[in-house]
């Protein structure tokens, strides 16, 4: 299991995709850094820039990479054959999958979030939006990865529900909040460190169980999903 | 000693056939798996290796269904016609990996030992990225065979070797078959099958077309006739003089030349150089024209 952790590792650090993460938590900091550099007040600044620009875009499109890179890339290229030939239970391969994308997105997203959420308002909002960020990893990461397995698509998909589903029916129609991880991110942070900023749409209990719930049911899915992993005969 | 045996298997893509009730066993040794292409031989290839459920029939090794068994694979090894590999890694890295995901006692061993058998100690330090399709091949060889499976299945194979590289995997798979282990190779060319002496299964159209000795399969395939285009100084002397000839067994003559029906191919090829000499006819060319794999399965089909 350590293996395929390993080579996961190595296939997402070693090709060029993985400058993609490096963009957006750029602009995260840099954009709070002018902020409070020319002393505009969180007030003005922090909904927006901890919102709309972390909660809605980062932590998504970053776990968006990752997750789809860990598998969907193998699936992909046809590499993944050389895993599945191995006398391996499926669960071990998926979990460390799983962890790769959860672990690498976490870092990727929370350590931009806890910055901008120290210069917003407090350390303690840092930490929040910390907590808040490693569970929304997991959810999303375990959501793209089985993404990857039902989906010869998995980036198209994983975008249209990051867009469409979070971002634009979230907005008006609330019914779908219930199914929105973004949604359950900001209910977390919020109860951890209760600042205003962030307006959580769902309750806490939702929020909770809803993210275990994605975590745990993409991750079973997905493991029965690798069980009957079919390659296609090639007719190119 | 591992079996591979598929019983009444049929696989089907919506309203396409892809393999029609074919029932096959596979013994150790070296075993043909020869078809032409989209006959059908890689659905059967991946049902074998657990990468797609039978519609219908079963496939096991050893009594053990493939399908969703992961387990199969202690005994088991794919070399699949994707050349797709983990370019970023080391030949040496790709193999150890392989090995330590097989769980095997001692990994650095058993890698160096699959490196050394396939000739790629010399090269074992460079990115697979790097490699040449060839060695790309044999270092996947190398991954298949890390854990010396029983039973060892090779698509396409030779696709993308030199001649002296597919010699040397050729004898390979001969050492691994007499010693014992089941191994399968599929091929759309009928030639790269001529080194071997052991058993082929013939698929043309999802179907079991021949099995068995290759020599009684290569018989067939030379007593049938064959059609050659012909170009000379002076068409219509020489066919003159080859339709007395036993091995022609019928002439056209066309503005372009002369398409010459022989019902023995050897003969044929011997006796026209002669004629033309004795005749001071000079050949301008001379091609086998029904030599696509589709007409020589078709005519195994009917034999």
């Amino acid at each position: 299991m350590s293996t395929v952790a390993y080579i996961t590792a190595r296939g997402l650090f070693g090709r060029r995709r993985v400058l993609l993460l490096l963009p957006l938590p750029l602009l995260l900091i840099g954009l709070a850094a002018i902020c409070k550099a020319y002393d505009v007040s969180p007030d003005q600044w922090g909904q927006p820039v901890v919102v709309g620009l972390g909660l809605a875009v980062v932590l998504p499109v970053i776990s968006l990479i990752v997750g789809t890179g860990v598998l969907g890339s193998e699936v992909d290229d046809g590499t993944i054959v050389h895993i599945l030939t191995k006398p391996l239970a499926r669960r071990d391969i998926i979990l460390a999958k799983l962890l790769v994308a959860a672990g690498v997105s976490a870092v990727t997203a929370a350590v931009p979030l806890f910055i901008v959420g120290a210069l917003a308002n407090s350390v303690r909002f840092g930490l929040a939006l910390v907590v808040g960020a490693v569970a929304g990893a997991i959810a999303y990461s375990a959501l793209f990865l089985l993404l990857s397995l039902v989906s010869r698509r998995p980036v198209l998909l994983g975008l249209a529900y990051i867009l469409v589903w979070e971002g634009l029916l979230g907005r008006f129609v609330s019914g779908t909040r219930v199914l929105s991880i973004e949604q359950y991110v900001i209910t977390i942070a919020d109860k951890i460190a209760p600042t205003g900023m962030l307006d959580g749409k769902v309750s806490v209990p939702v929020a909770v169980v809803m993210s275990v719930l994605f975590a745990l049911g993409g991750t079973i899915y997905a493991i029965n999903r690798l069980g009957s992993f079919s390659v296609a005969g090639e007719t190119s | 000693m591992s079996v591979v045996q598929l019983e009444n298997v049929s696989r089907w893509y919506g309203n396409v056939v892809a393999v029609n009730d074919i029932s096959m066993t596979l013994q150790p040794g070296v075993t043909g798996l020869l078809g032409p292409n989209g006959a059908g031989k890689t659905t059967v290839l991946h049902m074998m290796a657990g990468f797609l459920a039978p519609s219908k029939g079963t496939v096991t090794i050893d009594n053990a269904p493939t399908w969703r068994n992961p387990g199969i694979y202690r005994s088991l090894g794919l070399v699949a016609e994707r050349e797709a590999v983990h370019g970023f890694l080391t030949a040496k890295e790709f193999v150890l990996a392989c090995a330590k995901m097989q769980k095997l006692p001692d990994p650095a061993a058993a890698t160096k030992r699959a490196l050394e058998l396939v000739e790629m100690t010399s090269a074992q330090d460079r990115r697979i990225d790097t490699f040449s399709k060839g060695m790309r091949q044999r270092t996947r060889v190398a991954a298949s065979l890390v854990h010396e499976p029983q039973v060892l299945l090779l698509d396409e194979p030779f696709n993308g070797m030199d001649p002296r590289q597919r010699v040397h995997m050729m004898e390979l798979l001969h050492r691994l078959g007499d010693e014992g282990h089941t191994i399968l190779f599929s091929s759309h060319i009928l030639e790269e099958v001529e080194q071997l002496s052991g058993l082929v299964q013939v698929i043309v159209a999802g179907r079991l077309a021949a099995s068995g000795d290759y020599r009684r399969i290569r018989r067939l395939m030379t007593n049938r006739p064959h059609v050659f285009a012909v170009q000379s100084s002076d068409d219509r002397r020489l066919a003159v003089a080859l339709i007395g000839e036993k091995s022609v067994s019928g002439i056209e003559v066309e503005a372009d030349g002369l398409t010459v029906r022989a019902s023995d191919y050897g003969s044929f090829t011997r006796v026209l150089p002669r004629i033309a000499l004795g005749e001071g006819i000079r050949l301008r060319k001379l091609l086998p024209s029904d030599e696509s794999l589709e007409s020589v399965f078709s005519y195994l089909l009917e034999a």
